[in-house]
């Protein structure tokens, strides 16, 4: 393929103008013992015809959970997508734009996140949401480098509950020592309230899951209080399907509330890109990473939309900033306020209550045969974990082998988790797979 | 004021501002019916253990159609690089081709979840392998990770791989150097990595001051990080010296690969003696820009970084199979899974369509068509850095203010009456009343040339009709806009008006 416009002709008289006879007189200030002179070592290009088979033979290498009857969660889920959300998302005028700079011309993209941002202000019931950031994981971080920031301290405290992802990404950039996480462990299957009491003492932030890794819900009336009493930041990750039904972080008190945004009408695509959600209450704004659209009037006095509070970025404050983010994923939260829409209120609760109902009747089920027992007896949304009495991975490959994606070896992405397996459950599956499922598991 | 200009930008029609969604349709409107339970119900405050929701919900309620209509409308508002010449310097907005768009949404790629057994997911394991291969080589630096989301975070990222490759020798350092005509990333990733950032002035000629340079650097910095080309478009001559002298104290030299559509093999930056480089493969590998993002910023690096860097990396072994790998000193990780696969296979999508020679056209042409603009421009604006450039370069608006009272900014919003998106404007800072232009390799010359006119006649304007600059855009769906209250008294979010 070729996306070149100009033609050989075009290109002398380019040439010409510029001054010069030949392209490489341009490269003039690359050292010479430094210029590339025999071309790159890639395979020469290809035309439609071959590009694309050879892309089709590449995913068709791959299982795709779309077409197998999964129960995959831990952060990637497997929900509808309403059509009109990827027609929306391939008109051009969206998804070719960058950054919305030049408000005029960017009211589409402003005003779409603008959108967004209200539906997950919304759902957290927080005052003001950003634009987005990476993915859930690097918006956890986020939280706690603007908690560092704001409480000017750098001790976090850390439920141990958090998907193990998040937790490395963490301890990633807690090496730099702008954080010193310290992490609280679990009493059974959610955080032990008495070690955040313990822990809490000069931190910046206590920061939970809610549900936690174990889909479980954690007690975050009684966490609140303690962490608020301490006079530090209460931040806590959420689930935005399961907010449609759930109470709010902020009616616990909840200072920043951030998380995976993937259900939110991004396909998985293999874990990227989704978005992070990113949430705060008004009197932090000023602190917040990323970027924020507000509203506000052109000079004949319209209602418009554009990029403010950019002082708190690093393309005005620089090593000042409040992040180093730029880019950030806009195009995913426009999937998301399009998806947002075309569920309403009433569809987005009745999609979390069909998780949810479905969800408990899978647990039920599987307690009935052998093999699985209950991890916790802690209440849940529509994900939950069960031990699983034989190897995992043996179990789960056999399971595949018959068309089921059984859950997520816990055990693969923290040895502290093995022999846990953890079961998510989406609208999409149906009352039929589920007892097909459990019928498969009997007969192991 | 002059005439208006007939054409608004992409020649969409030409509307107004747009309702919100929220204020769209009635309470009874739907658009996707929730499905059919076919389980039992569960009563969910008891599910929940008594969290079920209390406050009320208030999201949209539309019709699809009314979801179409009010996209559609958004969009049209939008100006996108389909809507029209897109010069925004250092952000190289080049086509974005519609293969790669059908390639990513291969059910076998989009539906694919992260945590499967790897022995279903070869096909996304080798595509990512073979596109750390293929940036391997055309970056020179063998180690190559794909996690990073956008190029901030593969700054942030080499940055964690310099501090741990130091710690481990013992020698924990303190500071990172960076040229004032860094991107703001640059000195904001310094500063979450822990370090301080310490900025030289660049010389005269817009380039790296060597003195400066070295004046700078001890055995407590950890790295300097430079552009190259660097963000007024020149490519530093220097560079041999200078990435031996950051050698010479025991720091890290790191390209910030934001401008590698102008070298793609024509030199590599490992080549050149850096350590690591990010590339953002929603500039170089024509990945949409999506209105902000999400990009990819992979991270290139030498042999001696690569054991450090961020887990997971995409391994072949022996016997044909693609695996995760943690890298054995691995920094950890920087995120969830897999790094923006979707964005991964657009890139590799395109590397496989161009090849090794389309790669090096793309970088020639690119860099001859910057050139030709400069060219035709240069007498009408200041240039201050008169010499060949990269596949941008920077004009100053400075003669244009001092001499007739307009700035940069009023330029930049006549264009949009033009039917352009401006050039970046006042970066880099150091350029007074910059208009960075980059045009890319896929413009065709005769919107090249209708670009080169318009600022031309626009110059011309500023002189007769400076009045029609200061009150421009006329033509576009909103006028200036108040930044001031916009910040004044914040609103960022939809509210019902009370009634
Ligand atoms: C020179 C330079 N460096 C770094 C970046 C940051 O890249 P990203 O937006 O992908 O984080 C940019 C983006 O505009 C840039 O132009």
């Amino acid at each position: 393929m070729r996306y070149i416009p100009i033609t050989c002709e075009q290109r002398e008289a380019m040439l010409r103008a510029v001054g010069i006879s030949e392209v490489n007189e341009l490269f003039v200030d690359i050292p010479e013992s430094v210029r590339l002179t025999g071309g790159l070592d890639i395979p020469s290009g290809m035309g439609e015809i071959e590009l694309t088979s050879h892309l089709r033979a590449l995913a068709d290498r791959n299982r795709s959970a779309s077409t197998l009857v999964s129960f995959m969660g831990a952060g990637c889920y497997d929900h509808h997508i309403p059509s009109v959300v990827d027609h929306v998302m391939r008109r051009p005028e969206f998804f070719t734009a960058y950054t919305p700079y030049q408000p005029e011309v960017s009211q589409g993209t402003l005003q779409a996140i603008f959108e967004y941002q209200t539906g997950i202000c919304e759902l957290t019931g927080m005052d003001v949401a950003n634009a987005s950031m990476y993915d859930g994981a690097t918006a956890f971080v986020e939280a706690a480098f603007m908690a560092a920031r704001v409480k000017k301290r750098t001790k976090i405290v850390v439920s141990s509950a958090i998907h193990p992802h998040w937790r490395r990404t963490l301890e990633t950039y807690a090496d730099a020592g702008v954080i010193e996480p310290v992490f609280v462990d679990c009493d059974g299957d959610v955080t032990s309230l008495q070690g955040i009491r313990e822990a809490v003492v000069g931190a910046a932030a206590v920061m939970v899951a809610s549900p936690n890794i174990f889909g479980c819900i954690e007690n975050l009336a009684e966490i609140g209080e303690i962490v608020h009493e301490a006079g530090a930041l209460f931040v806590v990750a959420s689930n935005p399907v399961l907010l449609a039904v759930m109470e709010p972080p902020a009616s616990f008190g909840a200072d920043i509330v951030v998380g995976e945004g993937q259900s939110l009408g991004s396909a998985m695509s293999f874990g990227g890109p989704g978005l992070g959600f990113f949430a705060c209450a008004t009197r932090l704004v000023r602190s917040m990473p990323g970027r924020l659209v507000g509203r506000t009037v052109d000079i004949d006095g319209n209602e418009a939309y554009v990029l403010t509070l950019s002082t708190r970025e690093q393309h005005i404050r620089r090593e000042k900033a409040t992040s180093n983010i730029c880019s950030n994923h806009a195009l995913n939260a426009l999937a998301a306020g399009v998806y947002l829409a075309a569920v309403g209120t009433e569809g987005l609760s009745a999609i979390a209550r069909a998780c949810i109902a479905k969800a408990h009747y899978l647990r039920t089920r599987l307690l009935e045969v052998d093999g699985f027992s209950a991890y916790g007896d802690t209440a849940f949304g529509y994900e939950f974990a069960m031990r699983f009495n034989g190897d995992v991975a043996t179990m789960q490959r056999t399971l595949l082998s018959r068309g089921f994606l059984a859950g997520v070896n816990l055990g693969s992405l923290d040895a502290a988790f093995d022999g846990v397996v953890l079961f998510a459950v989406t609208e999409k599956r149906t009352r039929f797979e589920i007892d097909s499922f459990v019928e498969e598991v009997a007969s192991l | 004021m002059t005439e208006q200009l007939a054409h608004t930008p992409g020649g969409a029609p030409n509307r107004g501002p747009r309702e919100a969604i929220y204020e769209l349709g009635g309470a009874e409107s739907t658009c996707v019916l929730p499905p059919e339970l076919d389980v039992p119900e569960v009563v969910l405050d008891e599910a929940l253990g008594g969290v079920a929701r209390t406050r009320a919900l208030s999201l949209p309620h539309v019709t699809e159609l009314e979801i179409m209509r009010h996209y559609s409308h958004l969009a049209d508002m939008n100006f996108g690089v389909d809507s029209g010449f897109y010069p925004l310097g250092s952000c190289t907005m080049k086509y974005n081709p519609r293969v790669n768009e059908d390639a990513c949404r291969l059910e076998g790629f989009s539906g694919v979840h992260p945590l499967q057994s790897t022995e279903t997911v070869q096909g996304a394991l080798e595509l990512m392998y073979r596109l750390q291969e293929a940036l391997a080589e055309i970056s020179g630096l063998p180690g190559v990770t794909l996690q990073p989301a956008a190029g901030a975070h593969g700054e942030l990222t080499a940055l964690m791989c310099f501090r741990a490759a130091h710690t481990a020798s013992g020698d924990p350092r303190k500071k990172v150097v960076i040229p004032d005509t860094a991107h703001g990333t640059n000195p904001a990733s310094v500063t979450m990595c822990g370090y301080d950032t310490v900025t030289i002035p660049s010389g005269p000629d817009g380039l790296v001051d060597l003195a400066a340079l070295k004046a700078a650097l001890d055995t407590d910095t950890a790295a300097f990080m430079l552009t190259n080309p660097n963000t007024v478009g020149l490519f530093d001559p220097q560079i041999l010296e200078i990435t031996e002298a950051v050698h010479a104290v025991g720091a890290y030299a790191y390209c910030d690969g934001a401008n590698m559509n102008a070298i793609l093999g024509k030199t590599r930056p490992g080549d050149m003696g850096f350590d690591a480089l990010h590339i953002n493969l929603h500039k170089t590998f024509s990945t949409p820009h999506g209105g902000g993002g999400p990009g990819a910023g992979p991270v290139c690096v030498t042999p001696e970084l690569a054991e450090y860097l961020p887990s997971p990396i995409v391994a072949l072994l022996d016997d044909g199979t693609f695996v995760p790998h943690d890298p054995s000193r691995t920094i950890g990780r920087v995120r969830s899974f897999f790094g923006n696969f979707g964005v991964l296979v657009r890139a590799y999508t395109y590397v496989r369509a161009l090849g090794g020679e389309g790669l090096t056209e793309v970088a020639e042409q690119a860099v001859l068509s910057a050139n030709y603009l400069k060219e035709r421009l240069k007498t009408a604006y200041d240039l201050p850095y008169d010499r060949v450039c990269m596949h941008e370069f920077v004009l100053s608006g400075g003669r244009l203010k001092r001499e007739y009272g307009v700035r940069t900014l009023d330029v930049a919003k006549r264009l949009l009456d033009h039917g352009f998106h401006p050039p970046t404007v006042y970066f880099p800072q150091i350029v007074d009343e910059a208009l960075m232009i980059e045009p890319t390799e896929t413009e065709p010359l005769s919107a090249l040339d209708a670009f080169a006119d318009a600022l031309i006649a626009i110059a011309h304007e500023a002189a007769t009709h400076p009045d029609t600059l200061h009150s421009a855009p006329h033509t576009t769906p909103v006028r200036r806009l108040d930044e001031a209250r916009a910040a004044r008294e914040p609103i960022l979010r939809w509210t019902a008006p009370e009634k």
